[in-house]
């Protein structure tokens, strides 16, 4: 059972009813064929970086899909080459890696740096948030503390000015 | 007596030294190249659309190998351009 990863660029001069059939047909056929398809990703729109037949954008699509043998893929592809309605298309097997990464995409783990950073920031706000309930007494300490910290601070920036 | 921060340089003693490079995908634990993702793989090519060298980018060739497959398959896919020129 491998696990393929179709991606097509569609005509966008076809209005989106067409654009939307003429991704469901290959979506059909790919089903038809027994694969059983794990994720199908419109990208949408987008501006490519060299025009394809005179044209300068494109839809995207992208189908992942499970097939224990890779015969339909040429019976695919000779669909797509077949079909004036499609600019490009690729097929690429996914190894385990890909597949991890693709699932990691769909549940929004990936943009990780950022995703990361988002959900780090939000456990210190929430640490934050919770910590002044569950310490409302030692309030006044930390106060102090601060207050004791700043002119450190202050110091210490004057200090570097000085250099 | 002068302390050690006191002590100052005429030149900066740290333009002589290199940062050492290292490869990303090792460091970081990332195994798969999307060639869908734009943004990242600009990062491995030059303003004209060429892959950089490793000498530049530290790649292990390994990972070098999937970056280049990677920037292959998006220009097949116009994601990104076979020539290009201030791409940057």
């Amino acid at each position: 059972m491998n696990q393929y990863e179709v991606t097509f660029v569609v005509d966008p001069v076809l209005s989106g009813d067409e654009i939307k059939s003429t991704a469901q047909t290959y979506i059909d056929l790919i089903t038809k064929e027994g694969a059983e398809i794990v994720f199908t990703d419109e990208m949408g729109l987008k501006q490519l970086a060299y025009p394809i037949k005179k044209r300068t954008t494109g839809v995207y699509y992208c189908i992942e899909y499970k097939v224990p043998n890779g015969e339909m893929i040429s019976k695919m592809e000779l669909a797509f080459r077949r079909d004036e309605r499609i600019m490009r298309f690729l097929t690429v097997r996914l190894d385990k890696f890909g597949v991890k990464y693709n699932e990691d995409k769909r549940n929004g783990l990936i943009g990780k740096k950022r995703a990361d950073k988002k959900s780090k920031d939000a456990a210190k706000e929430t640490a934050r948030k919770a910590a002044p309930v569950k310490k409302q007494a030692p309030k006044p300490v930390q106060k102090v503390a601060a207050a004791a910290a700043a002119p450190v601070v202050a110091a210490a920036a004057a200090k570097s000015e000085e250099e | 007596m002068a302390s050690r921060d006191d002590i100052k340089f005429l030149s900066n003693p740290n333009i002589g030294s290199q940062r050492k490079k290292y490869c990303r995908f090792r460091k970081y634990g990332i195994r798969h190249i999307d060639y869908k993702d734009p943004d990242f793989l600009l990062q491995f090519i030059n303003e004209q659309g060429k892959v950089l060298p490793r000498r530049i980018t530290g790649n292990s060739l390994k990972y070098q190998r999937k970056v280049a497959t990677a920037v292959k398959r998006a220009r097949h896919l116009a994601i990104l351009p076979y020539v290009a020129d201030l791409l940057k």
